[in-house]
């Protein structure tokens, strides 16, 4: 690991969450042209990827690793519904385990190890001070269900989508720093139905090529995509439940404070086939990055504007940006302005 | 199609008078642990061509050491049983792809009922030790004809004991599959994997009495049955691909080095799929809607041909 955790910052009241320079340069920048708009882009998600990129590993541990751990333990506390699993999902929940333990370990070995002898398991997160012995298989072995104890010490959310009827399931996860999205309202849902709200892609057809090409992702072959959104200030807990802590922040973006204030948020998503349950991991590693620290990169500024400018109308509206995104576009327009 | 994985066929044996048992272990690093109903397709080098079959894995997919597959001797196929049967031997290598799944349990099921025939148990053998391990309750109602069939009934008497059911149409009665499927109870779902036969009649009377068709499963024998020569023509790649009576039009576009994707070569994943500008298709894939059938317009390459001496294919 490049970047090692830097001690717990916060992403909420005081917001103290930073970047370093090394942070903002592994940023995932998710435009790839002047203009966005939809499509399936899926890409095989190879590993390693490129050295110290965001693609480097399956799981990316980097500097806000703390952070976000004593985060996700917050949010849990306060409404413990943010994790759950389906009763025929335990398996996929111990396949998620497997997948985190062998990858981490191998990846990060200063900071996880993991000794099998047999069934019997020991795990230790040197960041986290855990060390455990359990049974693999055996959810009683383990000081709390499978999915917590996992998911609270992985960076990102994580679903885990059970596979039948050639559709996915919201069945199982941990979703602590969704960008306004539930899980305990879309739990049981198929990939149809939380898509639902998502403007402009269903009549593309883009759901129905993406679910086919998602129900034949092979085993030890993941595969990738970068989502994005706008949020206001570092949030990571952004979900309806919450709603009344953060939504009236769209209110508060100026002229003058538009570059700290507003963040570019990026969620890596990987999928990737767990062998024994046959579920679909799926991973959403969220980055998020102030305007201030994105225009630090001019190629970056620039296309942001662009991009910004050319969004269509029902996008804006989806993603919630509809009361500032004027004042942002102004404040982009001076880092390109033959646009 | 998946990354390659070399394998050593480590044990061979005669599991029943037409059906071998493969046993494959990693020739390097280790095999993934998989899911009940996962299959894997074996690349088989004859003199002349390629052949790619799926075959169920048998074992207890908990597992890693070892996969195992049963294979059927098929006098009327494309060459693939009789290779696995007569040209490979203990101490061979083989190329295999990484486990894939189109027919897995749905374990929110209340109860699941299997009906397999002949060698179409392989599946369910990969089930049994997942469904034991999480007290599921199911039952097997095996179909067979001991001449031929019949592969592990002893071992499954041992490990399920009266939750199996045996037919075999030498010495006992057929399964009533009709008053089977009216004694489960409200919640059931069920598993079909042998002849086609045995799925139709499993689906009409599902149809008939008003079974969810989500509460019913099923898996054809995936290998492609042969057929009459034909002609491919091929718009975007300007070749010309003869298909012989024995070989998929999958296998000959592979031949010539045209690389589609595909999982199940077995007419089910829909991975295949392929625009056809002219000719008539001979449709024998399960994954079409009718319509599209009729329209005439796409074929699944893994199984279908051509009923024309040529077919005209957008690829």
């Amino acid at each position: 690991m490049r970047l090692a955790p830097k001690p717990v910052q916060t992403f909420r009241d005081d917001f103290t969450y930073t970047n370093s320079d090394e942070a903002i340069k592994r940023f995932p920048f998710p435009f790839p042209e002047d203009e966005y708009m939809y499509s399936v882009n899926i890409e095989p998600h190879t590993l390693p990827g490129p050295e110290g990129s965001v693609y480097e590993h399956l799981f990316d541990i980097d500097e806000h690793y703390l952070s976000e751990m004593a985060e996700r333990k917050q949010v849990l506390a306060e409404n413990p519904k943010r994790c759950l699993a389906m009763d025929h999902m335990d398996l996929a929940c111990w396949d998620f385990i497997d997948r985190a333990m062998t990858t981490m370990s191998q990846d990060y070995p200063n900071y996880f190890t993991l000794e099998k002898d047999g069934e019997h398991w020991t795990w230790e997160n040197k960041l986290l001070g855990i060390k455990d012995t359990f049974t693999f298989g055996d959810s009683r072995t383990l000081p709390h269900p499978p999915m917590e104890y996992m998911g609270c010490q992985v960076q990102g959310d994580i679903a885990l989508l059970d596979q039948r009827d050639n559709d996915l399931f919201m069945d199982a996860g941990i979703i602590t720093c969704p960008a306004d999205w539930s899980l305990a309202f879309d739990a049981g849902m198929s990939f149809s139905q939380w898509h639902g709200p998502v403007p402009l892609a269903h009549e593309a057809g883009i759901f129905e090529r993406a679910l086919k090409y998602l129900n034949a992702i092979p085993v030890d072959q993941p595969v990738r995509r970068l989502n994005w959104t706008l949020t206001i200030n570092a949030r990571m807990d952004t979900s309806p439940e919450t709603y009344p802590n953060w939504g009236t922040d769209r209110d508060s973006v100026t002229p003058e404070n538009v570059g700290e204030k507003v963040y570019l948020r990026v969620e890596l998503q990987v999928l990737d086939r767990m062998p024994r349950s046959n579920a679909l991991m799926f991973s959403i590693r969220t980055y998020l990055i102030s305007m201030n620290d994105l225009v630090t990169n001019p190629e970056w500024a620039k296309r942001m504007h662009r991009v910004m400018k050319t969004l269509p109308e029902e996008l804006i509206e989806y993603k919630g940006l509809t009361r500032y995104h004027s004042t942002l576009l102004d404040w982009l327009k001076q880092f390109d302005l033959e646009n | 199609m998946s990354a390659a994985m070399k394998v050593h066929v480590s044990a061979i044996r005669k599991v029943a008078p037409t059906i071998k048992e493969f046993i494959l272990t990693p020739a390097d690093g280790e095999f993934f642990p998989f899911s009940p109903g996962s299959h894997i397709v074996v690349e088989m080098q004859t003199d002349s061509k390629t052949i790619r079959n799926a075959y169920s894995l048998l074992s207890d997919p908990m597992d890693n050491r070892q996969y195992r597959i049963a294979v059927r001797l098929q006098p009327e196929s494309r060459g693939g049983s009789e290779f696995m049967h007569h040209e490979v031997h203990e101490g061979d290598e083989l190329t295999i792809t990484p486990p894939n799944n189109l027919f897995s349990p749905d374990w929110r099921a209340k109860k699941h009922v299997f009906f397999a025939g002949g060698v179409g148990i392989t599946p369910f053998m990969s089930y049994i030790p997942e469904m034991l391990r999480r007290g599921a309750d199911f039952e097997l109602h095996y179909m067979y004809r001991s001449t031929q069939t019949g592969a592990y009934v002893e071992a499954l008497r041992d490990l399920i004991g009266e939750r199996l059911h045996t037919y075999d149409s030498i010495t006992s009665s057929r399964a009533e599959i009709a008053d089977i499927m009216a004694h489960c109870p409200q919640g059931t779902h069920l598993y079909i994997c042998g002849p086609e036969s045995l799925i139709d009649t499993v689906r009409y009377r599902g149809q008939q009495t008003g079974w969810p068709a989500s509460h019913i499963h099923y898996e054809a024998f995936a290998a492609p049955k042969p057929g009459k020569p034909f002609v491919a023509e091929l718009k975007k790649s300007g070749k010309t691909i003869y298909v012989p009576e024995d070989q998929s039009l999958l296998e000959a576009l592979e031949a010539n080095e045209v690389e589609i994707p595909n999982l199940c070569r077995g007419g089910v994943c829909g991975q295949c799929r392929s625009p056809v500008l002219d000719g008539d298709i001979e449709h024998r894939d399960e994954f079409l809607s009718e319509k599209e059938k009729s329209d005439n317009r796409c074929i699944m390459p893994c199984v279908s041909r051509a009923k024309s001496s040529r077919l005209h294919l957008d690829i």
